[in-house]
């Protein structure tokens, strides 16, 4: 049977019908119920009437709030330059292993995947914390210092103080960049992966060095790469919570830190709602660029 | 051939890749000025060889030497040669231009000499006026003239050709191939060519390097190639050949004589044949060489004259016909199953009318036409 797949009209519905039937009951009805709530305030402990006021979204732009969703670009935006920088040479090595090795390091990178986010953070804890591993290592090396420089007789050195490593803005950024990752390396590889490898050989051959033809040659074509890994780790990254949330400190509270305690602690939901909406809708502006940048390159095809 | 040192020696070159050895102890050198062209089926070697030259390879073993000085140690970016590759490489994200400047750029040539250099190149190639074209606006064959542009702008010792030719359609090549040998003698740069096609290395090398399995079978000349191949391989890779598999009956300095169980006539030579240790020769006779003559009830075979009655003539019938337009291929069986091609030339309208499936004809050629092969 040659028929084009979207010609056969039964089959096409019988697929597309039950993951359509779900989204759209378990995906866009909430997010329309939650978007309707941003415009409605509170009366009473549990009702919500919904009023069509614009007061919550006033609210969320206020400058208390603004500086958090301010504050959660620049991390997000930190946290993908950190991801771009490390994970860039990661993906090239990756690229240009061998066959066999390409497998293992493409697995290496998506293995943290197959752990629980919640205990990669914990995990990241016991290495960060004032008794961590981090701090445990360094304790070692400055006793051992302390003893060479006794043998050497000079003066004693002191006892080791534990650096903070953890419950402040550095930890975010650390955890972050840690978890975001795999999202980088992934795309910068397979675009890195189509690059045809006789246009590296070609700038050889011109008589450019190996920088120049990295910066050159495979860094703009694998520009529509880089613009989806910005994309896929700045999104998430922008929106994270469980993160800040365990790392961070006091003045390291993120956006979505800060919704969730409208929905709980504070139980204003329109209150949330719109806060989360405001957030969509900077996602979408991230996308909506990044859609522009890929259409005005027209080597990205 | 000149006194001159080699402008390329390569010496003793092997090249293994794992356990495969890909290129087998080649021996060679190349003039200055020369069209030199490697031929040979793919996966013979030919173009890790050009590779290896143009320093993207490593000898596993031996020498690459350019100008006398050895160059094993020196990395690609940093060698005298250009090289056009197969696929072209050229830069998509670049215009015309900026792809020719490139090399210019890397060596800090000053912006008003490069332009002017640019310019040259693509007049050169006849792309004058396209520099500010993007590659995805190009042709197959035009982009293959910004890859030209873009090494010969460099001026450099050697341009090196990765199978040019393979992927432009039958008419574009037969073009290109000229342009491609005009542009050799214009510009004066040694050109080493790779390819497969052995048409494109006849009508465009001045010297060849038949290669087969990582082997160099053969150098010399096309004529010398088609017309004294030093074995089977290469007697059969150029061209199309019939091949009688016999002995040496008589071996003076002046003649020769083969008997193969193949064919029912004795083939006759008009010279001696020297290296022959009284083993397995073969004979080599290409279709072209063989006249076709009508074969009426009870005729005697034609004599060739430089042979003795009875030898190179031999009773056949035609099995099969191609007709090429300028040209027919005969099949003539000669017994045995045994069938020989032969080609003829349509000299005139009807000429390809001269001979029917199935009709009797004698087959005969010169005593200078075979060609004595030992191995």
């Amino acid at each position: 049977m040659e028929l084009s797949w979207t010609k056969a009209k039964a089959v096409f519905a019988g697929a597309l019908g039950p993951p359509l039937f779900w989204l759209v009951l378990f995906f866009l009805v909430p997010l329309g119920i939650v978007w309707a709530y941003s415009f409605g305030h509170n009366v009473g402990l549990t009702e919500i009437s919904f009023t069509g006021t614009f007061a919550n979204y006033a609210r969320a732009i206020e400058p208390l709030y603004l500086k958090i969703f301010v504050k959660s670009a620049w991390v997000a935006g930190l946290t993908t330059g950190l991801c771009l920088v490390v994970g860039f040479p990661v993906a090239l090595a990756i690229t240009f292993a061998s066959e066999k090795a390409k497998a293992w390091l493409l697995l290496l990178i998506m293995l943290p995947f197959w752990t629980n986010l919640l205990i990669r953070t914990y995990a990241l804890i016991a290495v960060l914390r004032t008794e961590g591993y981090v701090n445990m290592s360094l304790g070692w090396l400055w006793h051992g210092g302390g003893l060479i420089a006794a043998l050497l007789g000079l003066k004693p050195i002191g006892d080791f103080q534990p650096l903070e490593l953890l419950h402040n803005n550095f930890a975010v950024i650390l955890g972050l960049v840690y978890v975001h990752l795999p999202f980088m390396v992934l795309p910068l590889y397979s675009a890195l992966d189509r690059l045809d490898r006789s246009l590296l050989e070609a700038s050889l051959d011109l008589g450019a060095g190996q920088m120049r033809t990295l910066f050159r040659i495979v860094v703009p074509l694998a520009l529509p790469g880089i613009a989806s890994g910005v994309l896929i780790t700045f999104i998430p990254a922008l929106g994270a919570y469980l993160t800040p949330d365990l790392l961070g400190g006091p003045d390291s509270q993120m956006i979505a830190n800060v919704i969730e305690r409208q929905f709980k602690r504070a139980n204003d939901w329109p209150f949330g709602a719109a806060l989360s909406f405001v957030l969509m809708y900077l996602t979408f502006i991230a996308i909506a660029i990044q859609a522009l940048m890929s259409r005005r390159s027209p080597e990205a095809r | 051939m000149s006194d001159k040192p080699p402008i390329i020696t390569f010496e003793n070159i092997t090249k293994r890749f794992g356990k495969m050895v890909a290129v087998d102890n080649v021996s060679l050198s190349v003039q200055e000025g020369e069209f030199f062209s490697l031929l040979g089926p793919s996966g013979c070697g030919k173009t890790t060889l050009l590779r290896m030259l143009a320093g993207f390879e490593t000898p596993t073993e031996g020498r690459i030497l350019i100008d006398g000085e050895d160059i094993s140690s020196v990395p690609p970016n940093k060698r005298p040669v250009n090289m056009v590759f197969q696929s072209y490489a050229v830069f998509p994200h670049m215009s015309v231009a900026d792809n020719v400047a490139y090399g210019l750029k890397v060596d800090r040539v000053p912006a008003a000499e490069r332009n002017r250099r640019v310019e040259e190149a693509l007049e050169l190639v006849q792309l004058g006026g396209l520099g500010g074209r993007k590659p995805d606006q190009l042709s197959g064959g035009q982009r293959q003239r910004v890859a030209l542009a873009r090494a010969l702008v460099k001026r450099p010792r050697v341009l090196l050709l990765d199978e040019p030719l393979s992927a432009l359609d039958a008419k574009l090549r037969e073009q290109m191939r000229t342009e491609l040998s005009t542009l050799q003698e214009k510009v004066g740069i040694t050109f080493i060519m790779v390819t497969h096609d052995q048409d494109e290395a006849l009508a465009l090398a001045s010297r060849c390097a038949v290669m087969n399995r990582g082997l160099l079978q053969q150098v010399a000349s096309p004529n010398d190639l088609y017309e004294f191949p030093n074995s089977r391989f290469v007697a059969d890779f150029i061209g199309t050949v019939n091949l009688f598999e016999g002995v040496l009956a008589v071996d003076e300095p002046d003649h020769a004589v083969i008997k193969s169980p193949e064919i029912s006539t004795d083939i006759f030579l008009d010279h001696g044949v020297t290296g022959a240790s009284g083993g397995v020769v073969w004979a080599a006779i290409r279709p072209e060489k063989i006249e076709l003559h009508k074969r009426p009830e009870g005729s005697t075979a034609p004599s060739m004259g430089d042979a003795p009655p009875g030898a190179n003539a031999v009773a056949g019938t035609i099995r099969h016909e191609a007709y090429l337009g300028g040209e027919s291929i005969y099949e003539v069986e000669i017994g045995g199953g045994r069938r020989i091609k032969v080609k003829r030339s349509n000299l005139t309208r009807w000429d390809q009318e001269d001979f029917a499936l199935g009709e009797a004809v004698w087959l005969c050629w010169h005593a200078c036409s075979p060609a004595v092969l030992l191995s």
